[in-house]
C-alpha cells in the first residue's frame, strides 16, 4: 500500500475515523446530553471533507488498491452532493429530534457511516468495492430508520426495510457472482473488455440483470419500491429526509458508474432495461400518489417517480443522458430538502402531523411559509421556471436524443398526471376548508434551510447555479 | 435602448417582487398601496411599450428590439418583436392597467391577488416576446401557475373544479408541445426562433403506428403543437375548460383570460406551426378549417341557451376564435390579416363584456340572466355602455368586430367556400344570442324587487370602458392602424407559407 492509494481514499478515512472517534467519545462522556454537539460537529466534519474534495482534489482521475477503488470527478460531484445534503438534513431536524425525543448521539455517527458507505459505492472500481459500500450504508440506514424503538410503526419499517434490503443485496450478490463466473474478473475494465462492444455473453448478460435489479431496489425504482412507502412513513420524519437525498445520489451515481464503466461497451443491452425502470416508475409514482393522505407516502411515491426520470437519462446512454442525470438529482436534493424542512416543521398540539388535510387554509395563517413550499411543490410537478422543469428538460432532451422519443412522450404524459397530487397539496394550503388548520414551528435553521431551498428552485433559472460545468467535467471522467 | 423589451416585460414582476417582500399588513392602507403600486407598474409598462411602437418599422418585416444573452443549456435569453407580436404585446400592457382599475373594490387577499396579475402579466408579454423556443415555453407555461391561483382563490363556488380543470388541461396539451420542441432542438441543434422559421424540418411521409402519415415529421410536430395551442385558443371540441374557467374565476380574471391569455394560441399558429411546419399544416388545414366552421356554429348555438351570462358570454369567444383558426388557416394575406385583427378586437370586446357583467355583479352578485331586466330605466349610462359592446361583438360595422369577421370570411371564401357558408351562418346566431342577453338584461320593466335600489355605473367604471369605447370605435372606423402595422409580416408569413407548400407537394411526388 503507498501513501498515493491513500491519498485516493482520503476523505472516506477521515470520515471513518470521525465517526469512531465520535463514537468512543459519546460513549464514554455525555451520551445522549451530547447529540446536539455531535450532529453539529458531523456537519461540519461532512462540509470540510466536501470542501476538501471540492477545492483540494482537483486534476485527473487515479485508482488505488490495484484498481479497487477509483477518485474521478464524477465521483467527487456525488461526494460533494451527497455530503453537502446529508449535512444540511442533520442540521435542519436536529430541532425535530430534540422534540421528539430522539436526540441519541448515535444518530449522527451512524449517518457519518451511511456516508462513508456512499462514497465507497459512488468510488467503486470493483464488485467488491461496491457491494462493501452498498451494505455499509445499508446497515447504517435499517438502524436509524428503527431509531424510535418504541413505536411498532418505525421498528416495523425498519425491518421491512432491512428483509426487503437484505433480498435487493442477495439478488445484487447472485448476479455479481455470475457476472464474476463469465468475465473471470470482478473488476469493471475487465468486466468490460469481456463483455465485448457487440453482444455480451448471456451469461453476463444475465448477471448484469440481477445487478440492476439490486441497485434498482436502493433507488426505489419500480417495480422493486414496495419498501418505499412503508420505510417512508413509517420512519421518524428526519430519517425519511436523509432516506429520500443522499442515498438516492449515490444509489444512481452507483448505476451510472457499473452500466457505463463495467457495461458501456453493450449500451444497447441494459439501456432498455433502464427505459422499462424508467417508465415504471415515472407512471407508478404519479398514479400511486394520487390517493395518498400521508404527506411522508406521497413523498415516497413522488421520489419514485423523480427516480424514473432521472434513470430517463441514463437509459439514453449518452454523456448527455448522464449529465443529465447529475443536474436531475441535484435539483431533485435540493427540491427535496426545501419540501421535507417543511414537513418536519408541521404541529398540531405539539404533535407531528403529516395528513395532507392539516394543511388546510395555511396560506391564511403562514403565508410566507405556503407561498414556499407552493414554489416547491410547482418545481417537484417539473413546471417552469422553477428548477424541477430543467430537470425534466434534461432527461427529455437525452432521451430524444438517444432516439427514445417514446420515453420522452411517456415521461411528459406521466409529468402531467404527476403534477395532480402536488396542486392537491396547493389546493388544500391556498382554497380548502378551514377547519382544524396545523401549525409550522421550525428553527431558526429549518427555516433558513426551507427558504432558501424555495428561492434557489427559482432563481435557479438564471444559470443552475453552474451545475452544469462541473457535471460535464463529471460525465467526461466517467465515459472517457 | 436595448432592452426595452426586458423592461417592459419584467417591470410588472419587479413590482410583485417589491410587494412580497416589502409590503406588511392588510388594512384598508396597505390594500390601497398594493393597487397603487400594481397600477403605477402595469403603466410605465404600458408607458414603455408605446415607445415600442414608436420606434418599430412596420416595412422592416424581421424582428426588431432583439436582445440576446448566453443562457443554461445551450440555449439563449433572446427577446424581439415584429409586426405579428407587436400589436399582441400593446393589447397586453393597455388591458393591464384597466384589469388592475376593475380590481379596486376587491377587498381578500389584495396583495395576493395584484402579485398575481403582475406575475400574470410579465408570463403575457414574455410569450410573444421571446425568440427562444424554451424561453417561449417557459413564459407560456407559467403563466398557468398565477392563473390556476386566480380562479383558485377568488373564483366562484364551483372554483376548485375549474382551477384543476383549466390546469391539466392546458399543462397537458404543453407538455406534447415541450417534446416536440425537445425533437426540434435535437433536429436542428437550435433553440432560435427566426432560425427555426427558416429551417426545413423534414416532410417525407412516414409511418407511425402503421399509420401513413404524410408530411412525414412535419405532421408530428404541427399536430403536438396543435395540442397545445387548440388548448389554449381553444378550438372545439377541447374548449369545455374555457366556460368552466370562465363562470369562476373572478371579473377581472376573466378578463384577461378572453382578452389575452387566449391569444396565445393564435399567436403560436402565426409564429410556429405555419412557418415552421408547412408541410403539416398543408395537410391538417382542411380539419381544421371544419372545426373552425363547426366551433362556430355549434358554440353560438350552445351559447343560446346559457342561463349565466359570463357561460354565454365564454361560449361566444369560442366562436369568435373560430373565426381566428378560420382566418390563420386560409393562410391568405386578408385572411390572416383578419385574424390578427379578430384576436386585436376581440380583446378589447370581450375584455369590456366580462367587465359589463362584472358591474351587475359587484352590485346583485348574481350572473344568472333571469335575476335581472329592465336595468336601462336605473341604470341608463350602463344600458348604453353594454348596448355598444353587445352590438361590436355582434359584428356591426363602424365597430372593430366587423372588420375581424369580415376579412377572415373573404379570406376563407378563397379557399374553401363551403366553409366559408357555414361559417357566415355564425353571424346571424351571434345577433341572436347577444341581442337576445341584452334584450333579457337591460330592457322590459324592472320587476324585481331586488334590483329597484342598484346603481348606475360610478365615475371609475367609467373611466375603465371609456378608453376600450375609444379603441374599438377607433379600429372600426380605421382598420388600418392595426394592418399597416401587421400588413408586412404577414404580407411575409403569407408568402413563405405559400412558396414552401407546393414546393414541399412536389418533392413528397419524387
Amino acid at each position: 500500500m503507498t501513501s498515493f492509494d491513500l491519498a485516493t481514499v482520503l476523505p472516506e478515512v477521515i470520515l471513518a475515523a470521525y465517526a469512531m472517534l465520535a463514537l468512543l467519545v459519546g460513549v464514554y462522556t455525555g451520551k445522549d446530553r451530547l447529540t446536539g454537539v455531535l450532529t453539529w460537529a458531523t456537519a461540519a466534519v461532512f462540509v470540510g471533507v466536501a470542501a476538501y474534495i471540492g477545492f483540494a482534489m482537483g486534476g485527473a482521475a487515479s485508482a488505488g488498491f490495484g484498481g479497487l477503488i477509483v477518485d474521478d470527478a464524477f465521483a467527487r460531484f456525488a461526494k460533494v452532493a451527497i455530503l453537502l445534503s446529508s449535512a444540511v438534513v442533520l442540521v435542519m431536524a436536529q430541532d425535530y429530534m430534540a422534540r421528539a425525543e430522539l436526540d441519541r448521539f448515535e444518530y449522527p455517527i451512524l449517518i457519518a457511516l451511511a456516508v462513508v458507505g456512499m462514497m465507497v459505492m459512488v468510488s467503486a472500481a470493483d464488485l467488491m468495492t461496491l457491494y462493501m459500500g452498498l451494505e455499509l450504508q445499508s446497515l447504517a440506514l435499517y438502524v436509524i430508520t428503527a431509531l424510535r424503538r418504541d413505536s411498532v410503526k418505525s421498528t416495523e419499517a425498519g425491518l421491512k426495510y432491512f428483509v426487503l434490503g437484505a433480498l435487493s443485496s442477495g439478488l445484487l450478490l447472485y448476479g455479481a457472482s455470475l457476472v464474476y463466473g463469465y468475465a473471470g474478473s470482478t473488476n469493471f475494465a475487465a468486466i468490460m473488455a469481456a463483455a465485448g462492444t457487440e453482444s455480451a455473453p448471456i451469461g453476463l448478460l444475465i448477471g448484469m440483470v440481477f445487478v440492476l435489479a439490486g441497485m434498482a431496489f436502493k433507488v426505489s425504482a419500480a417495480p422493486f419500491h414496495m419498501w418505499t412507502p412503508d420505510v417512508y412513513e413509517g420512519a421518524p420524519t428526519p430519517i425519511t429526509a436523509f432516506l429520500a437525498t443522499a442515498p438516492k445520489i449515490a444509489a444512481m451515481a452507483l448505476i451510472a458508474r457499473v452500466v457505463q464503466d463495467a457495461f458501456g461497451g453493450v449500451i444497447r443491452d441494459w439501456s432498455q432495461v433502464l427505459a422499462a425502470l424508467s417508465v415504471a416508475s415515472m407512471f407508478l409514482g404519479a398514479i400511486a400518489a394520487i390517493g395518498q393522505r400521508d404527506i411522508k407516502r406521497l413523498m415516497a411515491y413522488s421520489s419514485i417517480a423523480h427516480m424514473g426520470f432521472a434513470l430517463m437519462g441514463l437509459a439514453a446512454g449518452t454523456a448527455l443522458g448522464v449529465q443529465a442525470m447529475l443536474v436531475y438529482m441535484a435539483i431533485y436534493v435540493i427540491m427535496n430538502i426545501g419540501t421535507f424542512a417543511f414537513i418536519l416543521s408541521l404541529q398540531r398540539g405539539g404533535q407531528a402531523v403529516t395528513d395532507i388535510a392539516g394543511l388546510n387554509q395555511f396560506a391564511k395563517s403562514e403565508p410566507l411559509k405556503a407561498l414556499a413550499v407552493l414554489v416547491l411543490m410547482f418545481s417537484l410537478a417539473g413546471v417552469p421556471p422553477m428548477l424541477g422543469f430543467w430537470g425534466k428538460f434534461g432527461v427529455l432532451l437525452a432521451a430524444y436524443e438517444a432516439g427514445m422519443a417514446w420515453l420522452a412522450l411517456a415521461g411528459a404524459v406521466a409529468s402531467v398526471i404527476g403534477s395532480f397530487y402536488y396542486l392537491r397539496i396547493i389546493y388544500f394550503m391556498y382554497f380548502g376548508a378551514d377547519v382544524a388548520p396545523a401549525t409550522s414551528r421550525m428553527s431558526a435553521v429549518q427555516w433558513a434551510v426551507f427558504i432558501a431551498a424555495s428561492i434557489a428552485v427559482v432563481a435557479g433559472t438564471i444559470n443552475l447555479f453552474g451545475l452544469e460545468g462541473p457535471a460535464t467535467a463529471a460525465v467526461e471522467a466517467l465515459l472517457g | 435602448m436595448n432592452n426595452l423589451l426586458s423592461l417592459i416585460t419584467f417591470t410588472p414582476a419587479v413590482a410583485a417582487l417589491i410587494l412580497a417582500l416589502f409590503l406588511r399588513g392588510n388594512d384598508a392602507g396597505a390594500q390601497r398601496n398594493a393597487k397603487v403600486l400594481a397600477l403605477l407598474a402595469t403603466s410605465i409598462s404600458f408607458a414603455a411599450s408605446l415607445l415600442l411602437l414608436v420606434g418599430f418599422d412596420p416595412a422592416n418585416t424581421a424582428m426588431q428590439f432583439v436582445e440576446e444573452a448566453p443562457w443554461i443549456m445551450g440555449l439563449t435569453y433572446k427577446m424581439g418583436v415584429d409586426g405579428i407580436s407587436l400589436p399582441f404585446v400593446l393589447l397586453t400592457t393597455f388591458l393591464m392597467p384597466l384589469t388592475i382599475l376593475s380590481t379596486w373594490a376587491v377587498t381578500d387577499r389584495v396583495k395576493d391577488y395584484m402579485i398575481a396579475f403582475l406575475l400574470l402579466e410579465t408570463m403575457i408579454l414574455g410569450v410573444f416576446c421571446a425568440l427562444d423556443l424554451v424561453l417561449f415555453y417557459l413564459f407560456f407555461e407559467a403563466g398557468l401557475i398565477p392563473m390556476f391561483l386566480i380562479i383558485g382563490i377568488w373564483g366562484g363556488a364551483n372554483r376548485i373544479y375549474a382551477a384543476f380543470k383549466f390546469f391539466l388541461y392546458t399543462f397537458l396539451g404543453s407538455v406534447l408541445m415541450l417534446v416536440a420542441m425537445v425533437g426540434m432542438f435535437v433536429m436542428a441543434s437550435t433553440t432560435d426562433i427566426p432560425t427555426l422559421m427558416a429551417f426545413d424540418f423534414p416532410a417525407e411521409p412516414m409511418t407511425v403506428l402503421g399509420i401513413t402519415l404524410a408530411g412525414g415529421v412535419q405532421t408530428l410536430l404541427f399536430l403536438a403543437f396543435l395540442a397545445s395551442f387548440a388548448v389554449k385558443m381553444p378550438m372545439w371540441p377541447v374548449h369545455t375548460w374555457l366556460p368552466d374557467a370562465h363562470v369562476q374565476a373572478p371579473t377581472a380574471g376573466s378578463v384577461l383570460l378572453a382578452a389575452v391569455l387566449l391569444k396565445m394560441g393564435g399567436y403560436g399558429f402565426l409564429r410556429f406551426s405555419l412557418p415552421m411546419f408547412p408541410a403539416g399544416a398543408a395537410e391538417m388545414t382542411t380539419i381544421i378549417l371544419w372545426m373552425s366552421a363547426i366551433a362556430i356554429v355549434y358554440t353560438s348555438l350552445v351559447a343560446l341557451v346559457q342561463t349565466d351570462m359570463k357561460k354565454l358570454i365564454a361560449y361566444s369567444s369560442v366562436a369568435h376564435m373560430g373565426y381566428v383558426t378560420m382566418g390563420i388557416f386560409a393562410a391568405n394575406q386578408q385572411g390572416v390579416d383578419g385574424a390578427m385583427f379578430q384576436m386585436i378586437s376581440h380583446g378589447f370586446i370581450s375584455g369590456a363584456l366580462f367587465l359589463c357583467v362584472g358591474v351587475i355583479y359587484d352590485r346583485m352578485h348574481t350572473r344568472e340572466i333571469d335575476a335581472y331586466g329592465g336595468l336601462v330605466s336605473r341604470m341608463p349610462a350602463y344600458a348604453l355602455v353594454f348596448m355598444f359592446f353587445t352590438m361590436a361583438n355582434v359584428g356591426l360595422p363602424g365597430t372593430s368586430g366587423f372588420v375581424g369577421e369580415f376579412l377572415t370570411l373573404m379570406g376563407i371564401f378563397q379557399v374553401n367556400t363551403w366553409v366559408a357558408v357555414v361559417a357566415t351562418s355564425g353571424v346571424i346566431l351571434s345577433a341572436a344570442y347577444a341581442l337576445w342577453l341584452y334584450r333579457r338584461v337591460t330592457f322590459g320593466a324592472l320587476v324585481k324587487e331586488s334590483l329597484k335600489s342598484i346603481t348606475d355605473m360610478s365615475r371609475r367604471e367609467r373611466a375603465i370602458f371609456a378608453p376600450l369605447i375609444i379603441m374599438t370605435l377607433l379600429l372600426g372606423v380605421y382598420p388600418a392602424a392595426v394592418t399597416d402595422l401587421i400588413g408586412p409580416s404577414v404580407a411575409a408569413l403569407v408568402t413563405d407559407y405559400a412558396a414552401s407548400v407546393p414546393q414541399l407537394a412536389e418533392a413528397a411526388t419524387h
